[in-house]
């Protein structure tokens, strides 16, 4: 950590990196497809596709800090609309609208997060008490969290939630979707969460060496409980985004995302050996995966190419942290052979 | 005499932290040459310079006469160059023989390998040092010297012309030890050259033909064979450029009932029936040979591994037996690992924030959020409290010297004010200015705050200068207590030798 007093995102190298690449791609975008870009219904459908993204990513990213993988996240994610979806379906059903829809609405809520924060739970208990790889455990609890759903739903789709729900799902305040701002709201947590609290410190400790947390009298077991509750409840919240989007909940939907996860986070200046994180990044990062796949469908080369140009972007972002490693070193020798001709 | 390696005007930096500064080196065939220096002083980057892991920036190498730019490790290796690094790399599923024979059977690249000559000529080389043991058992299950055994002879079989030895006595008795040098003196009279690098002085006294000495990565002295012995003294002063002294620590009783009494500790298969008492500002050493018991006793003293039996008394108090680390913690004990790499520091984070680890939670808030302000004004209250060279706070704890590391693991422990502080092989790999430094926190906290501390300590020189009383462990149970002015540095020497003896003839 640098001293609280004295940092400035300016300041710091893998912010300024991501900036760098964020505005890059921005200016790239803009001059090969100004007319298409740079509209105000470009920005406001961008707005809807990112928040899916940006909760699993943070969910992803807490874990990372710890040391871990989190692949159930999307299963999660899944389980906690699914439940959300049939409690608020139940409103359709009867033909309830109005005040009395809310009763099922936030029933489904709360419902949601429950499920989301028993899921973590159990993600975090299973990984604090067995020895197991993490990746491991949430390979399994991920299979698991799915296969609820499954027979939940016995394999279809859920829809039909009351139109006061899904209203925030596509609907703006201010200009930006209300999802958005869920999600804005959740980074602002997180970050006080990780810069401001016993817990966010806690876990960079534990996330770099639990052996010696252990051994400083820090509990490390609530730790990582903790930090795999945080992920569950955030993937409720992605849940419930979802549902209030499309109005569907599925057992299977976005699998893809848990990899992406992963993606946003270490681009985002997550170190994937735990220690270490930066919402400030991620959310940078979030922001230039976002206009690289918006560029690349204006580009006419259609939604193939994201998968691709994602991974391109992370080894790009990669080479760069090492290149300039390499320029301080090149600094370090110039230094030293200065020195060494000063001497007589 | 044919020369080896020399090496003129050294240059290396890795990430701006420079590591030879103008380096002057080299080494004749059938010369044991010992190269002793402090800790980050350069002594692993010369030692993988040589062998071909990292390049110069600048200077010039020279191996058997022919100048290199820069060498790799397989011209390194066929120059007869071998390096024995502390950890051995050996493999541990496989047996001897195969160890042996690695290099040779991966590097002729035959499809097949021919077991039984393969054998044969690990039996040879075995029988060249004069080391019985079957060469089929499989490496996990050899003890540390007959492992380095091992590895000498992989490092023989390929035609060694310099053997690199990174501290080779560390893990040994001193039977292992003499026999170590046994195999050395064999090998100089094969005309293989030997350089040893080690912390021991004593050792490095007994075995060398000629000393290099590093300080702040170059060499400061250096003898040639015949060259007048130094002193052990003498040594220290060109390792650290300061002279100490050598005053035992006084303790006086403040006639209080003792802060911890610890009756009839006893875990399985590591220590029975531990009985003794701490006062209040008295430093105690635990000391045995390796095996004793000693590390278990102190992680039980910190509920780190739970004793079997026996009870603890704080204060006067009945506490029991700890079973976990927060049952110490609430008695107010502080440990300082063996171990600082993996069980002291977050090397990673940075230095301010190890040093803060531990009392974290005094800065929470009632809404949760840590008090910012505070916690700053505690780092740099905490950090200015020792004198740590060289130190950024926001620095990683690992860009600092081993020395420097151990101060931030105390000054970690010492911003919760700790009634008994429990020390764990306190300097290993701590060079000796540093080593006093810490030697002298430890004291002042002692005898100003009245600090209860334990120190357990394989190495005699720290107990003598460090404690008032020490314990000798002997089998898991204490076989002799003394004050430190009824005995001598030799005679307590003598008497662990002598428990070596014991311990080998039953």
């Amino acid at each position: 950590m640098r001293e609280r007093k004295r940092f400035s995102p300016w300041k710091d190298k893998d912010f300024m990196r991501m900036l760098a690449v964020t505005a890059f791609i921005f200016a790239a975008m803009s001059i090969l497809r100004p007319q298409l870009f740079l509209r105000e219904t470009n920005f406001t459908s961008m707005g809807y596709q990112i928040p899916e993204l940006g909760f699993y990513s943070l969910a992803m990213m807490m874990v990372m800090i710890t040391g871990g993988r989190d692949l159930s996240i999307v299963s999660i994610g899944n389980l906690c609309c699914i439940v959300a979806a049939y409690i608020m379906h139940g409103a359709v059903e009867q033909g309830i609208s109005g005040p009395g829809a809310w009763v099922y609405i936030l029933g489904g809520i709360a419902a949601a997060l429950a499920v989301g924060a028993a899921c973590g739970l159990i993600n975090g208990l299973v990984v604090a008490n067995f020895s197991v790889p993490p990746m491991l455990v949430t390979m399994a609890t991920s299979s698991i969290f799915m296969g609820i759903g499954i027979i939940l739903t016995e394999g279809k789709t859920v829809s039909k939630t009351p139109a006061e729900f899904t209203y925030f799902g596509n609907h703006t305040l201010l200009g930006l979707p209300y999802m958005l701002w869920l999600l804005i709201l959740t980074i602002l947590a997180t970050a006080l969460i990780l810069n401001r609290t016993q817990f966010g410190f806690d876990v960079r400790m534990v996330g770099s060496n639990a052996k010696a947390s252990h051994y400083t009298g820090i509990n490390v077991n609530r730790v990582l409980v903790k930090a795999y509750l945080y992920s569950g409840v955030v993937c409720a919240l992605c849940g419930l985004e979802i549902l209030a989007r499309t109005d569907t909940a599925k057992s299977d939907y976005a699998l893809t995302y848990t990899f992406q996860a992963i993606l946003c986070a270490v681009l985002g200046a997550t170190n994937p050996n735990g220690g270490f994180a930066k919402v400030s990044c991620m959310v940078l990062s979030l922001a230039a995966l976002q206009f690289l796949s918006s560029g690349f469908n204006m580009l006419r080369l259609g939604g193939y190419f994201k998968e691709f140009t994602w991974g391109l972007l992370l080894i790009v972002v990669l080479s760069l942290e090492y290149l300039s490693q390499e320029l301080k070193r090149k600094q370090s020798l110039r230094e030293l052979a200065r020195r060494h001709q000063k001497k007589p | 005499m044919k020369n080896i390696v020399t090496i003129q005007d050294m240059y290396k930096s890795f990430f701006g932290v420079v590591a030879m500064d103008g380096m002057n080196f080299s080494i004749n065939e059938g010369e044991i040459r010992c190269l002793v220096g402090e800790n980050g002083c350069g002594k692993s980057t010369l030692i993988k310079m040589i062998s071909g892991f990292y390049a110069p920036d600048e200077g010039s190498l020279t191996i058997n006469g022919t100048p290199y730019k820069r060498i790799t490790p397989a011209e390194s290796i066929a120059n007869g160059i071998q390096v024995i690094y502390q950890d051995f790399s050996l493999f541990p599923n496989m047996t001897i023989a195969e160890n042996i024979m690695m290099y040779d059977t991966v590097a002729k690249k035959r499809p097949f390998i021919h077991w039984k000559a393969m054998r044969k000529r690990a039996v040879e080389t075995l029988e060249r040092i004069h080391f019985q043991i079957d060469p089929d058992l499989y490496v996990s299950e050899l003890n540390v010297a007959q492992k380095q055994m091992v590895a000498i002879c992989r490092a023989i079989v390929q035609e060694a012309r310099l053997l690199i030895m990174d501290e080779p006595t560390t893990a040994l008795t001193t039977k292992e030890v003499s026999k170590l040098f046994d195999v050395v003196a064999a090998l100089k009279a094969h005309g293989v050259s030997v350089l040893f690098v080690s912390h021991k002085l004593d050792e490095v006294l007994e075995i060398c033909d000629s000393i290099t000495i590093m300080r702040n990565g170059k060499n400061v002295y250096d003898s040639q064979k015949g060259d007048k012995v130094l002193s052990k003294e003498e040594i220290i002063f060109y390792m650290t450029g300061k002279r100490f002294s050598n005053a035992t620590y006084d303790f006086r009783d403040p006639g209080e009932a003792p802060l911890m009494e610890v009756e009839h500790y006893t875990m399985r298969g590591a220590f029975q029936d531990v009985s003794f008492s701490l006062r209040k500002g008295e430093i105690l050493g635990i000391t045995g040979l390796l095996g004793c018991g000693r590390g278990e006793l102190a992680e039980s003293l910190f509920g780190l591994i739970p004793a079997d039996s026996g009870s603890i008394r704080i204060n006067g108090r009945e506490a029991g037996i700890f079973r976990k680390v927060d049952d110490a913690l609430a008695h107010n004990i502080a440990y300082v690992p063996e171990d600082r790499l993996t069980e002291g520091l977050h090397l990673d984070q940075s230095i301010a924030d190890n040093a803060v680890s531990r009392i974290i939670g005094r800065f929470a808030g009632r809404t949760g959020l840590l008090d910012i302000k505070g916690l700053s004004r505690q780092k740099e209250e905490s950090l200015s409290s020792m004198s740590v060279a060289g130190m950024k706070p926001q620095n990683p704890a690992k860009s600092l010297s081993g020395g420097n590391q151990q101060k931030i693991v105390l000054i970690k422990w010492l911003a919760s004010n700790p009634d008994i502080l429990i020390l764990n092989c306190p300097t290993v790999g701590v060079d000796i200015g540093a080593k006093n430094d810490i030697h002298g926190i430890v004291r002042s906290l002692a005898s100003e705050k009245g600090v209860g501390v334990i120190v357990i300590s394989d190495d005699i020189y720290e107990i003598m200068q460090l404690c008032n009383r020490v314990l000798v462990m002997k089998d898991g149970k204490i076989s002799m207590e003394t004050d430190v002015r009824n005995t001598t540095m030799e005679q307590l020497e003598t008497y662990l030798a002598s428990e070596e003896e014991g311990g080998a003839a039953s």
